[in-house]
């Protein structure tokens, strides 16, 4: 139980048709998450990040559809599942925690009512009961007064107290994974510490597992154990967050790292990585970085690479193809 | 250069705005009028060909001074001056349409600032027509000459703004915004809509701008790391008032205020592997009702009895010159 991972995600294809063709925003994107764990998946927009997100909660809207691949919850096939039996993982097993809490949230109901009702959807309690629990909730994820603010509005809240009650809606029925799609980026930087703060307490604490999706990679390397990079809806990069961040191999990560500005460290001018993310109509033939590497050689422009083991991560990069590293070293010697 | 009066000079600048319920119901429910200080008595200097730079959190004051400083606003007291003339007391038109091409601004959206039914030599070459500083028959030239400048291609003016990214968009406001050839730019999160990779690009070709024109810059954002980036100077606001004004590495090698630092230590870093930020406890007060004394006082480390009572003026600190509005500042 405590090796085989809480999450299995193999392969998975999510696709678009539309009169202009079928597009392919999650293109053969696989990774593990184990129980208390916190997996970062990080990329620009148009990456496929929320996409990955909403495919693993099944919430990936019409026309679209998972067209090819596996999602395993504890072992058991989660993606073809029904409507009827998804609507029992998705908040009971699975929760998601959005960007924009005010969104997220209903207006017209108190907090207390929006929690009690998701409480009593998956745990057979009391009304009393459940208000208790509400009120545990309340107090777990750090709101003061949490008795009194129960029969409150989500506008009387802050943002970051209204975060706060999307997190606890999302703890209700104790999910095993936590998927939260940028959930501090509305938030204040003094904020967004205190929700990131909470999420890893809470992370270490129930043993609950976390996807944190976000663009910012100061909160991943703060946050996460491990961390995917991703580019046009594949995985350029993936491993443990110390070793992708601070060495990083796929040319979009080194680009990304050396483009990324930082409060601390020696000021120098800043890289930047030529042009921008492929539209997802015309993404290149290859690898879908090929345009904007300055590494780039033949094979980049014919066939798409495969994630290959490198210095502790998985890079899918042809620099670091065996087959390949002879023209490579011959290159950077004529350098 | 030093001895000049510096280009911009923004004293004891204030923005009170009157939130009150309208007067019927005021009278009903018995109520005071009520007021919003979104800025504060905020004083700062930029030197000519420098970047002034403005950080703070949600509902600081930050893009309300930007407005008042290019003129979109009049602030309820103090003055702005720019060349040692204040901005709002030019009664004359000539002299006042003189004063605003000396003047731009680029905004944080590149979707919503730019009329997305005109086609892009349209958008970059209204300032020229505006103003009226070339004939029409050299405009298209200076178009083509500025999207070069900003690293579009000549063909590009045919377009129409959705048919750029992002960061083209921003490239496109930066055109426009140089179309007059002004002196002072007010750039308000000019690069918090884009992505880290085309972040670069955009901040890059401004400091490049900024060195081939001698350009001037207040550059407003709440991302320290961009700040440190761009900065000479920076102004740290808190509540609409300036807590801390020092130079970039004074500043960031020591912070004297404590919401400086505690703005640096929430700051997320990209090679601080599993840190969890020292907690700060509370949020941004309510602007309307500030707490009394110095309005960081609830969320501060330190707090003593004077903080509560006491507004804490601004003291000028160390051979750096920093200044500080903080009663248990020392050194």
């Amino acid at each position: 139980m405590s090796n085989s991972p809480l999450l299995q995600v193999s392969d998975l294809i999510v696709e678009f048709p539309t009169r202009s063709g079928v597009l392919r925003p999650v293109d053969r994107v696989g990774f593990d998450v184990r129980a208390g764990e916190i997996v970062g998946l990080v990329g620009e927009s148009g990456a496929g990040k929320s996409m990955c997100g909403s495919a693993i909660i099944g919430l990936i809207d019409r026309p679209g559809r998972i067209s090819g691949g596996e999602i395993r919850l504890n072992g058991e096939r989660i993606d073809n599942l029904p409507e009827e039996r998804l609507r029992h993982i998705r908040g009971k097993r699975i929760a998601m925690v959005f960007q924009d809490p005010l969104t997220s949230l209903n207006p017209l109901m108190t907090v207390g009512q929006q929690l009690i009702q998701t409480i009593r959807t998956h745990l057979p309690l009391s009304a009393n009961d459940a208000r208790a629990r509400a009120i545990g909730l309340l107090e777990e994820v750090g709101i003061p007064a949490a008795a009194a603010r129960i029969d409150a509005y989500p506008h009387q809240f802050s943002g970051g107290m209204r975060q706060r009650v999307v997190i606890a809606l999302a703890l209700a029925a104790e999910p095993e994974l936590i998927i939260a799609d940028e959930p501090t980026t509305a938030l204040d930087v003094s904020v967004q510490a205190q929700i990131m703060a909470l999420l890893k307490r809470l992370c270490r604490e129930r043993g609950t597992a976390v996807i944190l999706i976000t663009h910012d990679m100061g909160v991943i390397a703060e946050t996460t154990d491990r961390v995917a990079v991703l580019y046009a809806g594949r995985i350029a990069e993936i491993g443990p967050t110390r070793n992708v961040l601070s060495t990083p191999s796929h040319p979009y990560t080194v680009g990304l790292m050396a483009s990324t500005p930082s409060t601390t460290g020696s000021l120098h001018t800043l890289s930047q990585i030529p042009g921008s993310m492929p539209n997802l109509r015309a993404i290149p033939k290859g690898c879908a970085f090929n345009a904007r590497c300055g590494k780039a050689f033949s094979p980049c422009f014919q066939d798409i690479p495969v994630l290959e083991p490198v210095e502790g991560s998985e890079v899918a990069c042809w620099l670091y193809d065996p087959a390949y590293q002879n023209t490579k070293e011959t290159s950077g010697a004529s350098e | 250069m030093s001895g000049d009066t510096p280009l911009i000079q923004a004293r004891d600048l204030s923005a009170v705005f009157d939130v009150s319920k309208p007067w019927l119901n005021r009278m009903l429910a018995m109520e005071q009028k009520r007021f919003l200080t979104a800025v504060d008595t905020v004083d700062f200097d930029i030197p000519k060909g420098k970047t002034f730079a403005l950080v703070g959190e949600s509902g600081s004051g930050k893009s309300t001074i930007g407005r008042m400083i290019v003129g979109l606003q009049k602030p309820t007291t103090g003055q702005v001056l720019i060349d040692g003339q204040n901005l709002f007391s030019i009664t004359n038109e000539k002299q006042k349409l003189a004063m605003r091409r000396r003047i731009q601004m680029i905004f944080q959206s590149p979707y919503a600032s730019l009329n997305p039914r005109w086609r892009v030599k349209h958008i970059i070459g209204e300032p020229v027509r505006a103003f009226n500083l070339l004939p029409s028959g050299e405009i298209d030239k200076r178009v083509e000459e500025l999207l070069d400048q900003v690293g579009l291609a000549k063909s590009d003016g045919e377009k129409f703004p959705h048919e750029f990214s992002g960061g083209q968009r921003q490239r496109i406001a930066i055109a426009r915004a140089l179309a007059s050839n002004p002196e002072f730019i007010v750039c308000d999160e000019p690069t918090s809509a884009l992505d880290v990779s085309v972040q670069s690009q955009v901040l890059n070709l401004m400091k490049a701008l900024q060195r081939e024109l001698g350009l001037t810059y207040l550059f407003i954002s709440h991302d320290l790391s961009v700040i440190r980036y761009m900065a000479d100077q920076i102004g740290v606001l808190y509540l609409g008032r300036l807590v801390e004004v020092a130079d970039r590495d004074t500043l960031f090698d020591n912070p004297r205020h404590p919401y400086t630092r505690m703005l640096m230590d929430a700051a997320p870093h990209i090679d601080a592997f599993g840190r969890t930020a020292e907690i700060v406890s509370g949020e941004i007060p309510d602007p309307i009702n500030k707490p009394s004394g110095c309005s960081f006082h609830p969320r501060c480390e330190l707090t003593a009895d004077q903080c509560r009572r006491e507004r804490p003026e601004v003291r000028v600190f160390g051979p750096e010159k920093a200044r500080v509005a903080c009663h248990l500042c020392t050194a």
